[in-house]
């Protein structure tokens, strides 16, 4: 009937309600305790380094030319034995809107999102980060990856010594 | 002259302690609302402020107090500033007739647990909660603003539905009393309260009182996602804050109408009386909040349906069947 319906849906409510009281609050105090980020967690922006301590970044400009805001800015420079890198790089957080997409383009795995979420400023141009600001000592997400093993040939190591590189052939050995 | 001075005093110092402890339960009653609220939703409510968020109450007494006191551009001025005082001291003058302990000996007198025990409070009470509308309709009509004037309206609307079914839903409590002062009331439910007796009537009791209150499910003259805040949009400061502590001093009036009505009034095994007045008035309270936390609000028209079509018949017959009864009991 529709009225013993309509005097349910009234009073059955009221039995939810009171259950939800009885029950542990979802919220977390935030200064007082903070949750664990997700592994995936897109924060800080950090610029890792390879097994050997050097920086990663090769300055190729492919984040910055993938980020929707432009907030990345370097200037590339290059080491007396080939190697690129940045000869300085910056980054303007109070831009970024934190999409990842400058880690996705890396090719060496140097741009990397970290879970350091707290980063809030009165200041804007404390946001503003520069290359020692966002270098970190360790490798990031994926320690052992060293860009030179697989590729740039001739820099960093001799020919035909990386990972999946062919030791150069002798095209003499091919002559009729 | 000496005895004149101790009754002047005894008087004083009743009058100051009813005003100190309304007013505080009001302020804290927000507080205990906003945290129950939070916690059937499965949040924590406001916890900062002091031990367990105790001193939330002064802190927004303080913020309200620092704010800017608006007045809108081309509003009718007197009518703005006075409407929010006339929503505040209707429901403190309600009180004034409400009995919280049987009468005390003290200094060889006879010291009334009550303001003023009129002979016709029942009467004083629905008059002051009609009064009580003048508040909403003259802030709503003052404040030269489209939503404040649709709140004012609503709340006229939900006046003419609710106060009928509330009036008829006493009525069977004033033919068992077989009075109509607050005190032979309560003096009267000894053994039974009268919600044992009259349920139908304390159903219709509680439901109009809900929508006295103006709290959700009826609290359409301010229903926040339609009006933005209905009657008190263009209020600021501490004329809001004096509309929304009336509204909290008009819970607990209409709480203590329900405790001395139909729950018995101070009457209970035990504790002293003045606890068991206090526990059913916040156990009254209590059940505001809760339904605060169940029900979703009903359109305006849904209401005055209720209220005509439902509420008014089902009091109407209850009255009838009431008198009936104790005709018959009476065996005349």
């Amino acid at each position: 009937m529709n009225l013993w319906r309509d005097i349910k849906g009234t009073v059955q409510p009221f039995w939810v309600t009171l259950r939800n009281m009885l029950r542990a609050p979802v919220t977390i105090e935030y200064p007082e305790e903070r949750r664990t980020v997700s592994p995936r967690c897109r924060a800080r922006i950090v610029l890792t380094r390879d097994p050997q301590g050097e920086e990663r970044c090769v300055a190729c400009y492919l984040c910055s030319a993938a980020c929707p805001v432009d907030c990345i800015s370097m200037q590339a420079a290059e080491r007396a034995d080939g190697r690129r890198y940045a000869a300085w790089f910056r980054i303007n957080f109070s831009r970024c809107i934190f999409c990842g997409l400058c880690a996705e383009a890396c090719p060496t795995l140097a741009i990397q999102m970290s879970g350091d979420y707290e980063m809030g400023s009165r200041d804007l141009l404390k946001l503003v980060a520069e290359k020692e600001d966002l270098l970190i000592d360790g490798g990031g997400r994926d320690e052992s990856y060293d860009f030179y093993r697989h590729a740039g040939i001739g820099v960093g190591q001799v020919r035909g010594a990386g990972d999946e590189e062919s030791p150069p052939a002798d095209f003499r050995s091919n002559l009729p | 002259m000496n005895e004149l001075l101790i009754t002047f005093a005894l008087v004083l110092i009743k009058l100051l302690l009813i005003f100190g402890v309304v007013l505080t339960l009001a302020a804290y009653l927000v507080l205990a609302e906003r945290r129950i609220l939070a916690r059937m939703q499965l949040r924590l409510g406001p916890n900062r402020v002091g031990f367990f968020g105790l001193l939330q109450p002064l802190a927004d007494v303080i913020k309200l107090l620092t704010k800017e006191d608006v007045v809108p551009d081309r509003a009718d001025k007197p009518l703005f500033l006075i409407a929010p005082g006339l929503a505040a001291v209707t429901s403190l003058l309600a009180f004034a007739v409400v009995p919280f302990a049987p009468p005390l000996e003290i200094f060889g007198r006879r010291l009334p647990m009550v303001v003023c025990d009129l002979n016709i409070g029942i009467l004083y009470f629905l008059g002051l909660s009609s009064l009580a509308v003048y508040g909403v309709a003259l802030g709503g009509w003052a404040s030269n603003s489209k939503y404040a004037l649709l709140g004012a309206i609503r709340g006229l609307a939900q006046l003419i539905s609710y106060e009928l079914s509330m009036g008829l839903a006493v009525v069977p409590v004033i033919l068992s009393a077989r009075s109509f002062s607050l005190t032979d009331i309560v003096l009267a439910q000894d053994p039974l309260p009268f919600a044992v007796v009259h349920p139908l009537a304390f159903l219709i009791f509680l439901i109009s009182v809900t929508a006295e209150s103006k709290r959700v499910p009826f609290d359409i003259p301010e229903a926040e996602n339609e009006l933005v805040a209905g009657f008190h949009t263009e209020y600021s400061g501490m004329r809001f804050g004096l509309f929304f502590v009336g509204e909290y001093i008009n819970m607990i009036i209409l709480g203590s109408m329900v405790t001395v009505l139909f729950l018995g009034g101070w009457h209970g095994p035990l504790l002293p009386p003045v606890v068991w007045f206090a526990g059913k008035v916040l156990a009254v309270s209590f059940v505001f909040i809760w339904v605060r936390g169940t029900l979703p609000r009903l359109r305006y028209d849904q209401l005055m349906h209720f209220g005509w079509k439902v509420l008014i018949p089902l009091a109407l017959v209850n009255v009838l069947a009431t008198g009936a009864i104790l005709l018959w009991l009476r065996g005349s």
